[in-house]
């Protein structure tokens, strides 16, 4: 559990790092790196890159919406077009995040030797 | 390691991101959008944001200092006028970056290159008219003049600074919807931007439809659909001025009967046109009507009216020039506002400067053509168009001693079919001027001379200069370089095989209209005739519309002891002085006896209206209507003979008609064998006035401010980045001449008195970004008929209050740099 919360974490933070110097897709090397450093069965390494960028996306992007008192992602949620549901576009935004960073995380728990092995580290 | 798992989820993985950094459509490359660290989210300022900056920039030979107000306008400090370009050129790139670019590549027939294939007839219509032909000559002329050099190279240094520094995240949310990237800046592009300018104002013609008019109406009667002159005119000089005889003597050709005036030709093309209302209103009042006893001189250049906006304010101050106003985002200098000595403002001159000339060629290779008795060689230009996802096309225009030859077999226009003939222009456009050397100069100017001084550099777009000085003097020119034309030449197309027909001079610049300090204390100009046309030695053409100089004059005759707020009442004034003129005789040709009880409401309705085109009121809104149905009434019989497009004829004509003459010739509908007389007309377009009026009561829209709808769109039309239902009243022929999507772009008022006391506002915002808080700020201001107060600041105020931000410029050579 300790293993599952700490990945999510640090999946976050090095996400957030690679955004400042990398393109956008710098959340799957980061989920991608998380994911070797700290072995977890696919499922649960899946979900820490997943759950790990999309509460830095939600955040973020919910961080400055509100600095911007929603100007300009009510114009954009018409533009997409979601109906002009900010809530709606924070939430797309960060499944759309989560998600790459999840498949790049669930890449990463099959860099391993044996199945065993990640048995043993997840028990 | 587990290879096969691996592999696989890898593969998704970055299949996913390659197909989230893809366009699909219109939906741009999503994930790279959405990424809160790279995408539309970096564009959502904080409502706020700090702007204090420090920038070093290595091609800024000294330095600027710049304060922004609580409005951020921008006051440069620099002491140098190459730094405060700079500087100018680097504030435009921040704040207006996607709409400078955007403009450009509108201007030069590149949206192709943005939004692929159906952009593709605009752009090659932009090339044939010779866009770029006439950015490369002006461009030409600012590399030709030491001061126009010094000026736009240090422009577009400074746009070119901003560029080379901005982060893919930084860049305007436009770029990241349509996925690309800024271009580097060039003087080009600033000569493209003057260019658009140019022919958003000088591009208007209407000689294809009026060939057609006149072929199937004949002369005769064309002559009485589009009269050379009005009967209603209050010149911008008035009548009673004398004028000495030409010096230019211009012949009409010896052949004009039969080859020009009488030939049955017609055509089906109907080019882009700019928007026939681009007009504008200028007055100064001088001392001696005013309360302070300074000239007071207002401006408000009618445009269309965009987000984000083609304006953006500023001050700019250097040793040489201490200037506010507005500015053009793509050009340096300050267009319309004014200095410490003066005050300057301009509107439309409305002259033909814009004619085409059918050519014979040889064949259809067209390499030779027909002119002067002997073949001539034509010269070819390549346009190269880009296509998104497309390979590029190559345009081949041919280009003769008139011009560029725009409509040949290969391209008709619009979506038109061609009659297989070769049109080619001839467009004052494209002769070499440099109009921001005029700008310069207005913006140095000290009094009456060096304003006269640099009216001399403004060739075209043909302006009304209206200038007032601290010293009391007042002046307006219409100015600009005009050929001398005969009656009504290129008013149709005009043949092209030999030189009788071309133009056969200019005007010689001191022979245009103009008045200075006048006996009765003001000067005016709203695009009315510059001159009384039975009095001004030269042809003027019969292209102005006469209602908003006829009120602005009768309202400032009254006046007297005026002040800035008397100033804003008239620039926002909605009285309807076309209806004032038209209302009685059509209600005067109502049968009563015809109405049923709820058309007699209608008719109530009008009767009791007090002729203002206020926002609340159902009145305006019907008699637009009205008037709309009573023209439709009137020409829709006689037009629909033909297919061949055609204009209506302006409404003056038709008023001005029915005022002199009950049985003019139109009002018979010819598709009936009765003869219909002005009483059926006006009584039949009543009816369905109120059958219309009655729909949009049902809808609750029947409020002059809910029926037209004024809006401000995006430029790209991107409908979340517009204003919409804006309740503003006015239209055309009023003074406040705002229409849907047109009317006053930025409203100034300056009093010169010792201590300058300006006033301005535009539709729009200093940001051009929508997730600005800045990005449309001043609308509601503006739709309120409102004014903000325009602060000069001095070098002492960097204390002051006033001062929300400041931004510092620096060179590298000026500070650390070993």
């Amino acid at each position: 559990m300790i293993r599952y919360i700490i990945s999510i974490v640090l999946t976050a933070l090095l996400s957030f790092v690679a955004g400042l110097y990398l393109p956008w897709w710098g959340i799957a090397l980061a989920a991608f790196v998380v994911g070797v450093i700290i072995p977890q069965r696919p499922f649960y390494s899946f979900m820490s890159g997943f759950i790990g960028v999309f509460l830095l996306w939600e955040i973020l992007a919910w961080w400055i919406d509100s600095k911007n008192d929603g100007i300009l992602s009510q114009k954009i949620a018409q533009v997409l077009p979601l109906g002009g549901s900010t809530v709606l576009l924070i939430l797309i935004t960060s499944l759309i995040g989560a998600l790459v960073a999840g498949c790049a995380a669930l890449a990463a728990s099959f860099v391993r030797w044996r199945v065993r092995e990640a048995e043993e580290v997840d028990n | 390691m587990r290879i096969i798992p691996l592999l696989i989820s890898t593969l998704i993985t970055v299949a996913l991101i390659i197909l989230l950094s893809m366009q699909w459509g219109k939906v741009p490359p999503i994930g790279k959008f959405l990424s809160p660290q790279h995408g539309f989210w970096q564009n959502a300022d904080p409502i706020d944001k700090n702007f204090d900056e420090s920038v070093k920039l290595p091609d800024l030979a000294g330095k600027a200092e710049i304060y922004f107000d609580d409005r951020l306008v921008p006051h440069v400090f620099a002491s140098t006028d190459e730094d405060a370009y700079f500087a100018q050129g680097y504030l435009h790139a921040k704040f207006r970056l996607w709409q400078m670019e955007f403009q450009v590549y509108a201007a030069a027939g590149r949206l192709s290159e943005l939004i692929g294939r159906k952009a593709l007839n605009y752009d090659r219509e932009k090339r044939r008219l010779g866009m770029v032909y006439a950015a490369e000559i002006a461009a030409k002329e600012i590399e030709n003049d030491p001061t126009s050099k010094r000026e736009c190279d240090a422009y577009t240094a400074g746009v070119n600074a901003y560029i080379a520094n901005l982060k893919e995240s930084e860049l305007p949310v436009e770029y990241k919807l349509l996925n690309y990237k800024p271009e580097k800046w060039s003087n080009l592009k600033t000569a493209l931007f003057l260019k658009a300018m140019c022919y958003d104002l000088a591009g208007s013609e209407n000689d294809f439809e009026r060939t057609n008019a006149k072929t199937v109406f004949g002369f005769e009667d064309y002559e009485k659909m589009f009269p050379a002159a009005q009967d209603s005119v209050d010149p911008i000089i008035p009548k009673g001025t004398v004028y000495p005889p030409a010096a230019l003597s211009v012949k009409q050709p010896a052949s004009a009967d039969s080859l020009y005036f009488d030939i049955k030709d017609s055509s089906e093309i109907v080019p882009q046109k700019p928007k026939k209302d681009n007009g504008s209103n200028n007055w100064v009042v001088s001392g001696k009507k005013t309360k302070s006893g300074a000239p007071i001189l207002c401006n408000d250049p009618h445009l269309g009216l965009n987000l984000p906006s083609l304006w953006y304010e500023m001050q700019i101050n250097t040793p040489s020039m201490n200037v506010y106003g507005a500015t053009f985002p793509g050009g340096p200098g300050v267009i319309i506002g004014f200095n410490d000595s003066c005050a300057f403002g301009l509107t439309n001159g409305g002259r033909d400067v814009m004619d085409y000339y059918e050519i014979k060629f040889r064949d259809e290779t067209m390499k030779e053509y027909w002119f002067n008795g002997a073949w001539k060689a034509a010269d070819f230009r390549y346009e190269h168009i880009l296509i998104k996802g497309e390979p590029e096309m190559i345009d081949t225009v041919a280009y003769t001693v008139f011009g560029p030859v725009m409509f040949d077999k290969k391209f008709s226009g619009m979506q038109r079919r061609t009659n297989g003939n070769y049109y080619a222009l001839r467009w004052k456009g494209h002769d070499p001027s440099n109009e921001f050397l005029f700008f310069n100069k207005m913006d140095h100017a000290k009094n009456y001379d060096d304003y006269y001084a640099a009216i001399h550099y403004l060739h075209t777009p043909g302006q009304n200069c209206l200038f007032a000085c601290k010293n009391g003097d007042i002046a307006i020119w219409t100015q600009g370089e005009f050929p001398a034309k005969w009656k009504r030449q290129g008013e149709f197309i005009m043949p092209g095989t030999d030189s009788s027909y071309m133009w056969q001079g200019m005007i010689p610049q001191q022979e245009n209209p103009h008045l200075i300090n006048p006996e009765r204390g003001f000067l005016s100009s709203a695009n009315q005739v510059p001159a009384d046309p039975s009095a001004y030695p030269y042809y003027l053409g019969g292209d102005f519309p006469p209602y908003r100089g006829i009120i602005i004059n009768r309202y400032l005759n009254k006046w007297s002891n005026l002040t800035p707020k008397d100033m804003f009442t008239l620039q926002i004034e909605n009285y309807n002085v076309f209806a004032e003129m038209a209302r009685p005789v059509l209600m005067k040709n109502i049968d009563m006896n015809s109405l049923a009880e709820d058309e007699r409401s209608y008719f109530d309705t009008l009767a009791n209206w007090e002729l203002h085109n206020d926002p609340e009121l159902r009145a305006p809104t019907l008699f637009v209507v009205f008037w709309d149905t009573f023209n439709k009434v009137v020409w829709d019989d006689e037009f629909s003979k033909t297919k061949l497009p055609l204009v209506y004829p302006y409404a003056s004509t038709l008023l001005e008609a029915i005022l002199k003459d009950s049985a003019y010739k139109f009002l018979d509908n010819i598709n009936t064998p009765a003869k219909e007389t002005l009483r059926d007309d006006v009584t039949l377009a009543f009816k369905k006035a109120v059958a219309i009026c009655k729909l949009a009561d049902a809808d609750g829209r029947m409020q002059w401010g809910k029926y037209k709808g004024t809006k401000i769109n995006h430029l790209a039309r991107l409908a979340p980045f517009s204003r919409t239902d804006l309740n503003v009243g006015g239209g055309t022929n009023c003074i406040n001449a705002t229409k849907e999507d047109h009317g006053p772009s930025w409203r100034m008022v300056v009093e010169l008195t010792p201590k300058t006391d300006a006033y301005g506002v535009y539709p729009g915002g200093q940001s051009g970004n929508p997730g600005s808080p800045y990005y449309d700020s001043f609308i509601d201001t503006w739709a309120a008929g409102k004014y903000y107060p325009l602060w000069v600041m001095e070098k002492d105020d960097v204390k002051d209050k006033k001062v929300k931000y400041h931004m510092s410029l620096m060179g590298y050579t000026t500070n650390t740099r070993p």
